[in-house]
Order: structure tokens, then C-alpha cells, then sequence
């Protein structure tokens, strides 16, 4: 795969920012705050770090996976697959209508390509990453296994069965990350149930944990990413906290959980529109 | 009392369900090299030592954690492996009945949750872990797979066949030593009922260790004159529809048998094939909206009412209400 600049990586996160307020706009429903902060996040493992092949399949053997925890990001996930060729970006329109593949929530039923476990009940995904490393493990496959949870997330108590158990059975082809925007639903996750030291709390489970100071900023995403390659296939498992702003890019979306699970009206998406140029063409 | 009996079927040995699972799992891990193993602790009372011995890089022990293990056990069909997830019947369903829903049923994901000292028998340990709701759980969700198998020999069968059949599976067993049956080695059909006894007055259908009460009570019904047919219902979802609908036209009224509560269980779902196709007279042999308690298995059986003599009194009523 040819690899694509920074600037034409930006373009992409732009435009995948586009797609992300148009589809909840649309439907006047969905979760934009959180799929805006992890847009860069998205765009360097879709276009520069996994491999993978357009001709979906299932069992992904010879590819790296990606699996969503937090399934309501939904709408990044979709402009993404879809951006990077799974699937028709005119079937963005479909997002959360009926009769659609691209559920509110992630799902296998209707077959999407690109989703290979369905999301949204908080606190399953690591689990699920964790027993598709270890099945690459016994296939011989050296491709990888991503995952991404939110903050609010790790309040789940499956979390931290499933963190326990990575280390445990040195499961070293994994890279989870964390999207710390501290918001959640019902405000800062410090004032809903504070996390305290993340860090501190996934390096006692007997991960390797990297910092991500920026994850807006494409170049340092990819720069952990591959920092975490590095420290794989050392018996334990990679943990990336990755620190974003929910609804980056646009000014009146940035910093607040206000934005977690509402769309803009017609006023407020031509507003954000204005601030992220059109680079690939919208849908 | 029931050595005196002249039963269809007869037995010369004892053994625990689990144990069938147990020998079954190591026999598919043989056969298959796509099952793999997980369980939460429970390896000695599930019987899976023997095959993670034997298949040590195949067997994952996830230690107390029931959610994770079904969320591991969804993540490792992915990649073409065949999980068998082990623990007991209330950590199967009830405990992780959320994670199941999405990432392994909704996901149709082809995963066999194996699922243990289910009901009454396991005795002594009393209500906490005797789940009676597991199998209306389970069968509640939409492209799982329901099978209860009643002895030692079909419990094995049953888990040597769900390794071919793609998607997932609730397989319940048990603790207590029971009767075993059935032949060594039977083929075992998956949603197929098994007529184990041709009779006209009327159907038993059992599930489950009652099956074997089933043979119990319809000797004694033979002794009065009575003619019963007995149906083996291993697989309660999906449900041989045909096989019930046609005993009951020759036979005209039902028994269901199930260590199981009435809501939710077999007899909910015989109930309601007939009243959509052929409506008779039903009785109900199972616990009646109540938790179990402590006690021996067969104590408890015959406390709850889900031993033979109550099969027999429930068949007569049947045949007075037709």
C-alpha cells in the first residue's frame, strides 16, 4: 500500500468529518461528539496502519482487525469503511433509517462489511478482541488485533476481567486504546465516576501503556501506533491512552459532552460545515 | 420401587451428564482441531481436564469471569475456531446474559456455551446456582440453539454434534449419577425428536434428566392399562413441531416434562404449538414459579413434584380433561 502524506491524511479526517455530521444530521439522531474526537484515530489505522482487504471477510485470517467497543461512534467507523473502500459512500445516507446496513449501532446481521461483532452494550469489545488475538495466535497469523473503548467505558466491570486475562495468556498482538475525552453522558468523567490514574491502573494489569498527549494530531496518532507495534510480541498486550477532544473541528462542539449523543439542526450543520473543507466529495 | 418395573428402557450403570460432556469434548477436540476450549474455574466439575491435558494450546482458563469468557469466546470464531465454553448453567446464561445477546447471539457467532449442574439435581448447593429460567433464557434469543440431553450417552452425542452444526448453542447438563439409557454411540440429530415409546392415550414429552422419569412413569401407566407415548425432546429450540403435532393427533392430550420452571421452558413452547395448530389438553410437570433450595436431588424432585408419580397423575388428568 502506498503510503499517503500527512496532508492527504487530513484531507480525509475533513472530510470523514463532513460525512460524520451529515449522516447524524439526517436522521436527527446519533452520536457526533465522540466520532468527531476519534476521527484521526480512525484515519490512521484505516489509511496508513492496518492492513486490509476490501473484499470483506469475516475471518480476517492474513488481516489486522479492528473492533469498536464503544459502539455508539458508529458514524466514524461507517464514514471510514466506507472512505476507504468497503463500501459505497452513497450508503452513508442510509445511517440509522430503515431498512439499512449501517445500524445505529454496529452490527453483523444486515452484513455490513467491516464489522465483525456487534457493539454498543458498553464494556464487550476488549473481551472479543482478546479471543480474535489469541485465534490468530493458533492460525499462525502474525497480522494484529486493534481495539478502541471509550473512558466512560471503563467504569464496566468486564473491562477489567479482560484485563486481567490479556497479560495472563501473553496475549502480544494487541493494541487497545482508550479515547480519554473525559466526558461522558452525564458530564466529566471525573464527576460521573472518576477513573483516577488510568495508567497507573492498566500498568498494575501487566500492560504496556503508551500516552498519547494529542490524538487530533494525526502525525503523533501514527507515531503511537507504531511505538506500540514496537512493543509487541514481548508477552503482553499494548494499551494506548489516547487523549482527544469530543467534537474536534468544530468550535461549538469541542470540550463538552453536550454533543454526545445529539445531532445539529439545519442552522448548527451549515455552521460546522463551513469550518471543515470538502475534500473527497460529499456523498 | 422401580427395578420391580418392567421399563422400555433399562440401565446397568449410573453416571453424571457432565461426564458425558466431558468425554464427548475430548472426543471432538480429537475429531476437530478447530474446538477449542474455556472455562471459568470450573474445570474438575465440568470434566474439561481431560482435553485441555490433551490439547493444552487449544484450552484458555479465564479464571472467575464469566463475561469476559463469553466475549473471548466470540472473538475466537473469528479466525475459524469452534468455542466450548464451560461453566455452570446460572454463570452460562443468567450472569452473562447481556454479553451473549450481543456479541455472541445477535453477532451470530458460532460459539457452544456448555453449561452445567442446570435445575434441581445439583442438590445440595441450593437456589444461588440451581437455575430453573436458563433454558427460557436462552431460548428467548433469536439464533440460538437450545439442547438438553437426558443421559450420559446422548449428552456425548449431543456434544460431538453441535461442533458441526455453524452458529450458536446452549447445551445443558447436569451433576447428579443418572440412569444411562440410551445406546452407546447414537447418532444424534439436531431439532430432531426422538419417539423412544409408540402408545395412543397419551404423549409424555420429557426433556432433560426427566426423561428417564418419563420411562419410570410410563411403565407404571403400562401396568393400568394406559398407553403412553413417550418423545425425547433434546432440542428444545428448534422445536420438531411436526414430530409433536403428530403424536398428538393420535393421542388427543400431553404431558411436558422438564426440570425447568413452567414459565419459559419446554411446556411454554409444546403449549404453543398446539394452541396454533391443534389445541388438547396439557399438563405441566416442572417448578412453579418458585427458587429451588438445598436438599438431595432426588428429595428435591419429589418435594418440587418432577419425579414419576407425579408424571403419572398429571397423564391421567390429561386423558379425564379430554
Amino acid at each position: 500500500m502506498e503510503k499517503h502524506t500527512t496532508e492527504q491524511l487530513q484531507a480525509v479526517c475533513s472530510q470523514v468529518r463532513r460525512d460524520i455530521l451529515r449522516m447524524v444530521h439526517a436522521c436527527q439522531s446519533g452520536h457526533p461528539g465522540a466520532s468527531l474526537g476519534c476521527t484521526e484515530f480512525f484515519v490512521a489505522l484505516y489509511f496508513d496502519q492496518m492492513k486490509h482487504s476490501n473484499s470483506f471477510n469475516p475471518d480476517g485470517i492474513g488481516e489486522d482487525l479492528f473492533f469498536l467497543s464503544n459502539g455508539h461512534i458508529s458514524p466514524v467507523w461507517y464514514s471510514v469503511l466506507s472512505r476507504s473502500g468497503y463500501f459505497d459512500t452513497e450508503e452513508l445516507k442510509t445511517f440509522r433509517k430503515i431498512n439499512s446496513r449501517l445500524q445505529g449501532h454496529p452490527a453483523t446481521e444486515e452484513g455490513l462489511p467491516g464489522i465483525r461483532v456487534a457493539s454498543g452494550s458498553l464494556g464487550q469489545g476488549l473481551s472479543v478482541a482478546i479471543g480474535a488475538a489469541l485465534a490468530k495466535k493458533l492460525n499462525g497469523d502474525e497480522r494484529l488485533v486493534y481495539a478502541l473503548m471509550g473512558d466512560g467505558e471503563q467504569q464496566e466491570g468486564q473491562i477489567w476481567e479482560a484485563a486481567m486475562c490479556a497479560p495472563h495468556h501473553g496475549v502480544d498482538n494487541l493494541i487497545a486504546s482508550i479515547d480519554v475525552n473525559g466526558q461522558q453522558i452525564d458530564g466529566p468523567t471525573r464527576e460521573v465516576m472518576n477513573l483516577l490514574d488510568l495508567k497507573a491502573k492498566w500498568e498494575a494489569f501487566g500492560w504496556e501503556v503508551i500516552v498519547t498527549e494529542n490524538g487530533n494530531d494525526i502525525t503523533e496518532v501514527i507515531a503511537s501506533l507504531e511505538k506500540a507495534k514496537g512493543l509487541l510480541g514481548r508477552g503482553k498486550p499494548v494499551l494506548n491512552l489516547l487523549h482527544t477532544d469530543m467534537g474536534y473541528g468544530v468550535d461549538f462542539m469541542v470540550g463538552t459532552h453536550k454533543w454526545h449523543g445529539v445531532a445539529p439542526n439545519d442552522e448548527q450543520l451549515e455552521n460546522a460545515l463551513g469550518q471543515l473543507e470538502e475534500t473527497l466529495g460529499d456523498y | 420401587m422401580e427395578k420391580t418395573l418392567d421399563t422400555k428402557y433399562t440401565y446397568t450403570e449410573k453416571k453424571d451428564t457432565r461426564s458425558g460432556f466431558g468425554d464427548g469434548f475430548l472426543e471432538v477436540g480429537k475429531k476437530n482441531k478447530n474446538v477449542v476450549g474455556l472455562c471459568a474455574d470450573l474445570i474438575g466439575s465440568l470434566k474439561m481436564g481431560a482435553f485441555q491435558k490433551e490439547f493444552p494450546d487449544r484450552f484458555f482458563q479465564v479464571g472467575i469471569s464469566e463475561a469476559n469468557m463469553m466475549g473471548m469466546a466470540a472473538g475466537l470464531t473469528i479466525g475459524g475456531k469452534i468455542p466450548y465454553t464451560g461453566t455452570f448453567a446460572n454463570f452460562s446464561t443468567g450472569r452473562v446474559y447481556d454479553q451473549i445477546r450481543q456479541s455472541i447471539a445477535y453477532s451470530e457467532k458460532n460459539v457452544k456455551i456448555c453449561a452445567s449442574h442446570a435445575g434441581l439435581t445439583l442438590g445440595e448447593d441450593g437456589a444461588t446456582h440451581q437455575i430453573l429460567e436458563d433454558l427460557g433464557m436462552m431460548k428467548m434469543l433469536p439464533n440460538m440453539t437450545v439442547i438438553n440431553p437426558c443421559d450420559y450417552n446422548q449428552t456425548k452425542a449431543a456434544t460431538i454434534a453441535i461442533a458441526d452444526h455453524e452458529g450458536p448453542v446452549y447445551l445443558r447438563f447436569g451433576r447428579p449419577s443418572w440412569p444411562i439409557f440410551t445406546p452407546a454411540d447414537q447418532p444424534f440429530e439436531i431439532g430432531k425428536a426422538w419417539k423412544m415409546i409408540e402408545g395412543s392415550d397419551v404423549t409424555l414429552f420429557a426433556t432433560g434428566h426427566l426423561v428417564w422419569e418419563a420411562v419410570v412413569a410410563e411403565a407404571m401407566l403400562r401396568e393400568e392399562g394406559i398407553s403412553v407415548e413417550l418423545i425425547n425432546i433434546h432440542t428444545i429450540k428448534p422445536l420438531d413441531t411436526e414430530a409433536v403435532l403428530a403424536s398428538v393427533a393420535k393421542t388427543g392430550c400431553v404431558v411436558t416434562a422438564e426440570e425447568h420452571q413452567f414459565n419459559g421452558g419446554l411446556g411454554d413452547s409444546i403449549a404453543q404449538t398446539l394452541v396454533r395448530n391443534h389445541p388438547v389438553p396439557q399438563e405441566f410437570i416442572g417448578v412453579d414459579d418458585s427458587f429451588g433450595e438445598s436438599g438431595k436431588p432426588v428429595d428435591l424432585l419429589e418435594k418440587y413434584g418432577l419425579n414419576a408419580e407425579n408424571i403419572v397423575k398429571a397423564a391421567k388428568k390429561a386423558i379425564s380433561r379430554k
